[in-house]
């Protein structure tokens, strides 16, 4: 028992063993502390955790949120410096690079020989959406193919009909830079947030006249700036990503916290929810160069991918759901398959030094669009690796690039105010 | 010669970037500088650069100028790309001062004619990162004021202006400064003297652009972490890091060979529906205007089209996740008596994704009608699958039917989709589905589509319809009445229900929008609970006014005056049949093995639609000494709830226990 560093609680600490394994099998020094007297807890308290399990969280189902499990400092162990750490965890890191190499036996671009090359694309804009009076920073389709929602930095959100031109609503947030948009899977609600550190949830209406404004509802909850936020496969549970390095999902009608996600080190950037209706998992990727994959469930992070050099501005998932593909600032894009667990394609090219800031995969998963900050969108042939062809059209940065939900059209969103629908 | 000019280049640069350093701040310009500068140095190469020589300018001569023609071959033939793109290339290169043009110096592009350029001295790049400041700013401008006399561009004069007095304490030492300069340069050599006043224009263009021009230098929103701070790792860091590497190290992997054969198969398989990379029948609405490919592509269309139906084919997720090809399914269980398999799986579904308020409500919901002995729609599952659950279910979660969601996914995956691709009902929907033709528009044609695009039926209304659809459904739903018959005692009425069973529609899909009602079955009063949440379900209630909006917007409703019938039906039964006591402790007796001293719940999405039979009816047998608090019956109405918690409010206390749970809703009912 060590003496209580927090609240006054009551502590039980885990054991710090050094057995032969090393430190690394083992979780650092456990501590759950007890707060309140909730029932269950106090029926399972104190509660130690198993040694040499994953250990993150202690069966939250049981403890529910009276339990808070915390890391104790407990200082260096003898003969432990910081530099036998950072050399330790790279020797991990180097055993965990072999582990996958021996499972490596085919590249993808081997793979992909046999398949047959993409015939050059003609991809032209069919739309052109002006409205908004600064640059759009986010949009979404609607599940109805042909509406969606596009935020800016000026604070207001627009849902259009994108084939009519036509805008059905106006939404303005009581902040600028509205890094974040969804529409619910029903079509019958929009989810915004940006700088106000909060996701909104905003019902719709058939009266165009009405100030949906005024039914706004906040959802979600930051320290910091929202910079995606996703509705999951219904209009009651919202998940957001956030500057301040946080994932979290949420429930629409009370705005309870269902799960959080820690892991990031800097700003999370982007998320993305895996497309199948078994898988519980998302990805987000953030500034500190990683993509992680996350257990909706239990809020663990269960692979991470640090191969970017620079952020990571969006993560996308495979059609199948087996993969998915990053951006980042270091002006590529990176495609890695979950069940191998690596990386297995870098689209670059040397013609394009700027970086990438959304990427989306069309329907059938073989094009890859990414929009970058030079003002273009790279379409690239992701069995390849070879880039298919190159839309221009933008006149400052393409910020959000998305497939309507049939793969019909592409959107793309700019810091030139507008937003394109393009189509073969 | 890379490395020769690398190390020029670090001369000239301060903290210089090495693509494995941690970038630094200048990556919030988003560009990864080190590949810029790389390319614009061997630009400048004497050999192999882009070809330079002095300029006559107006009266001046300037060294080393270029024209725009010559950079976008240059970059075209170095980076292998085509003109266009060697065009926006080069000029994002202008856009951020590395190169500048000497006529037109506000219009940072490349022409690609004989327009001339220069390259901004290294001092003045972008990855500097001087800091841009104001008081520098001035001077310039107090310079450019002086050289000017006065005459400066009306943008420029707004800045002079502003700076004047926002910086008027020192504005002595910037006028100074100014003339200081000023007096230098006169000293210099003409052409040096106009290439480096060209070179601070192009720079304070750059970083002071006029308005209305788009900046390169715009980098948008600070990141909350600052890329250029140093982290200070702490043991702490690295052990949460080896954690999880051991953990990665464990993680069970497949052969790259069999997963990414996996993904090219996907890619393979979906190549033909793919509107990017197919034809898109009869076509892409993006393209003619023409929005038939979409309205035969409705998520509830009665007959779908032969790609649609194709893709069904490709995998289970496919089926489950197009509601048409879901409805489908359901029909063909139907048949097989096993539709209980996919409600249950929906019950989860929307159990996980639902709102967190009725979670609670419904994991009973789906214990009672799936999972508890001699539950109406009991699903087969294996003993220890059945045991974690029950063991979750003490204190439900969202995700507490996992395992048994999973093994229910898993069987009708391995088994009944199978069967269902092998069945008639799939070879009927098969043979029904529909190939559209190809449009051929001709061009007077298009443009009369394009004038004529009409706005689509908002998400809104057709999600009312939804609803309406499955309350119809619900109300319908004929498995859980057979489901029920088995655990009832043998009733002479048997054949009323058999109507509802079979109504004489049943020929018609399930999926249609507008089910026409039975007299026998009246209009939806509450959803099934399993599949819908609290908020649809006050949706529901006020379903009245929803219900006669999508009448006037949909004249051609052929049952207008049957939906009012049923309308009236419905608020004939709410008020003639209040949630009594007999209504609502209507239990079936269990005369079969499963009679254990548990009780059986009425199966409540269904009890509703049941109602009227079983009242005029009356041959199910009613165990009136059942209090009524504890049945849970859907709430379709605030009057109802109010009397169900008053209900649960005047009787406390039932011996008997029936779920896990059930000790734990008497505590609140009392508390």
């Amino acid at each position: 028992m060590s003496q209580d560093p927090l609240e006054g609680c009551r502590i039980s600490a885990g054991k710090k063993s050094a057995v032969s394994l090393g430190k690394a099998l083992h979780p650092p020094n456990l501590l759950v502390v007890v707060e309140g007297t909730c029932g269950a807890c106090v029926a399972a308290s104190p509660v130690s955790a198993p040694e040499g399990s994953c250990s993150y969280n202690v069966a939250h189902h049981h403890l529910c949120v009276c339990v808070r499990v915390c890391m104790a400092w407990q200082g260096l162990q003898k003969g432990e410096t910081l530099a036998s750490l950072k050399q330790e965890s790279e020797n991990l890191r180097r055993k965990l690079e072999e582990e996958r190499g021996k499972l490596t036996d085919v590249e993808l671009h081997q793979v992909a020989e046999k398949v047959e090359t993409v015939a050059a694309l003609s991809i032209k804009t069919r739309r052109v959406l002006k409205g908004h009076g600064n640059k759009v920073l986010s949009m979404d389709w609607c599940k109805d193919k042909r509406r969606l929602v596009s935020s800016s930095q000026d604070g207001k959100v627009i849902v259009w009909d994108a084939f009519t031109l036509n805008k059905e609503h106006g939404i303005t947030l009581p902040c600028t830079w509205v890094m974040a948009c969804a529409y619910a899977p029903s079509g019958c609600a929009v989810a915004c947030g940006g700088l106000d550190n909060k996701c909104s949830v905003v019902p719709l209406s058939l009266d165009r006249n009405e100030n949906v404004t005024a039914k706004k509802k906040s959802v979600a909850m930051h320290t910091n700036y929202v910079s995606g936020c996703s509705f999951t496969n219904s209009d009651m549970q919202l998940l957001t990503s956030s500057g301040d390095g946080t994932c979290a999902l949420w429930d629409v009608e009370s705005g309870q916290l269902l799960q959080s996600f820690h892991g990031h080190t800097a700003d999370v950037l982007s998320l993305d929810l895996a497309p199948s209706e078994t898988g519980n998992t998302f990805v987000s990727g953030g500034c500190d160069m990683k993509a992680n994959v996350w257990d909706m469930r239990s809020g663990q992070n269960i692979q991470s991918f640090d191969n970017h050099q620079s952020d990571i501005n969006c993560v996308k998932y495979y059609p199948s759901g087996d993969a998915f593909a990053s951006a980042s600032d270091d002006a590529t894009c990176r495609f890695y398959d979950l069940r191998a667990d690596r990386e297995v394609a870098v689209y670059q090219k040397d013609s394009i030094i700027f970086g990438a800031s959304s990427v989306d995969f069309s329907l059938s998963g073989r094009l890859l669009f990414a929009g970058y900050n030079d003002y273009t969108i790279n379409v690239w042939d992701v069995l390849k690796g070879t880039r298919v062809s190159v839309l221009f059209g933008h006149e400052n940065r393409v910020s959000r690039v998305r497939v309507s939900p049939d793969g019909t059209a592409l959107c793309s969103a700019s810091w030139d105010n507008t937003l394109r629908v393009s189509r073969t | 010669m890379q490395a020769a000019s690398l190390n020029l280049l670090s001369k000239h640069l301060v903290g210089m970037v090495t693509p494995t350093s941690r970038p630094l701040l200048l990556l919030h310009i988003f560009i990864f500088p080190f590949q810029a500068e790389m390319i614009l140095l061997e630009m400048q190469d004497p050999n192999t650069g882009v070809r330079s020589q002095p300029q006559r300018l107006v009266i001046t001569t300037i060294p080393h100028a270029i024209t725009g023609e010559d950079i976008v071959t240059w970059l075209a033939d170095r980076l292998q790309i085509d003109v266009q793109e060697a065009r926006s290339f080069g000029s994002m290169l202008v856009a951020l001062g590395y190169i500048y043009p000497l006529q037109d110096h506000k219009r940072l592009v490349i022409k690609p004619d004989t327009s001339l350029y220069r390259f901004q001295t290294p001092y003045f790049w972008p990855t500097q990162q001087w800091p841009v400041e104001d008081t520098d700013y001035a001077i310039y401008l107090a310079k450019r004021n002086i050289r000017k006399k006065g005459l400066l561009e009306l943008y420029e004069q707004e800045q002079y202006n502003r700076l004047h007095k926002w910086m008027n304490h020192k504005w002595d030492f910037i006028v100074m400064q100014a003339k200081e300069q000023y007096r230098a340069a006169k000293e210099r050599k003409k052409p040096d003297r106009v290439v480096f006043d060209c070179q601070e224009r192009a720079y304070w263009v750059v970083h002071r652009p006029p308005p209305g021009t788009v900046s390169a230098m715009d980098y948008g929103l600070d990141r909350r972490t600052d890329p250029n701070a140093d982290e200070t790792q702490t043991s702490d860091y690295y052990e949460r890091i080896m954690i999880f590497t051991q953990q990665a190290i464990m993680r069970p992997r497949v052969k790259s060979s069999v997963s990414i054969g996996a993904l090219v198969k996907h890619c393979a398989t979906y190549i033909g529906h793919d509107p990017f990379l197919s034809a898109c029948l009869p076509s892409n609405p993006w393209l003619t205007d023409d929005t038939t490919y979409w309205n035969l592509n409705m998520s509830n269309v009665e007959t779908p089209t032969k790609m649609r139906v194709e893709r069904w084919t490709f995998s289970f997720k496919e089926l489950l996740s197009d509601p048409r090809g879901r409805d489908d399914f359901r029909l063909f269980l139907k048949k097989e008596f096993s539709g209980e398999n996919l409600a249950f799986w929906e019950g989860c579904e929307d159990l996980k994704w639902g709102t967190a308020a009725t979670m609670k409500e419904k994991a009973e919901q789906i214990y009672k009608t799936f999972l508890a002995r001699g539950a109406p729609r009991w699903i087969n599952i294996d003993g220890k699958t059945m045991e974690v659950t029950m063991k979750g279910l003490k204190h439900p979660h969202r995700y507490v039917l996992d395992a048994a969601q999973t093994h229910i996914y898993m069987l009708m995956k391995k088994d009944s989709y199978g069967r269902y691709l092998k069945s008639p009902v799939f070879k009927d929907t098969v043979k029904k589905a529909i190939r559209p033709e190809e449009h051929k528009f001709n061009d007077a044609q298009l443009e009369q589509n394009a004038r004529n695009r009409r706005p689509s039926l908002s998400p809104i209304i057709l999600r009312q319809q939804e609803q309406e659809l499955r309350a119809k459904m619900a109300a319908n739903a004929p498995v859980d009445i057979t489901q029920l018959c088995r655990f009832t005692t043998p009733v002479p009425h048997f054949s009323v229900y058999s109507g509802i069973i079979d109504p004489p529609s049943s020929n018609t899909s399930p999926s249609l929008p507008f089910l026409p009602h039975t007299p026998i079955c009246p209009s939806p009063i509450s959803v099934a609970l399993d599949s819908t949440s609290a908020s649809e379900r006050r949706l529901e209630a006020s379903e009245g006014e929803g219900e006669q909006n999508t009448e006037a917007r949909v004249p051609d409703r052929g049952n207008v005056s049957k939906s009012r019938v049923a309308l009236s039906l419905r608020r004939l039964l709410k008020r003639g049949c209040s949630p009594s006591a007999m209504f609502a402790s209507l239990s079936p007796k269990c005369h079969t093995a499963a009679a254990t001293s548990s009780r059986i719940q009425p199966i409540t999405p269904d009890e509703p639609s049941q109602a009227p039979p079983r009242r005029t009816g009356n041959f199910f047998q009613i165990k009136v000494d059942i209090p009524p608090e504890c049945r849970i019956y859907p709430i379709e109405s605030e009057d109802e709830e109010e009397e169900n918690r008053l209900a649960s409010e005047e009787v406390v206390g039932t011996e008997e226990i029936i779920c896990p749970w059930e000790s734990l809703t008497q505590q609140n009912g009392t508390g």
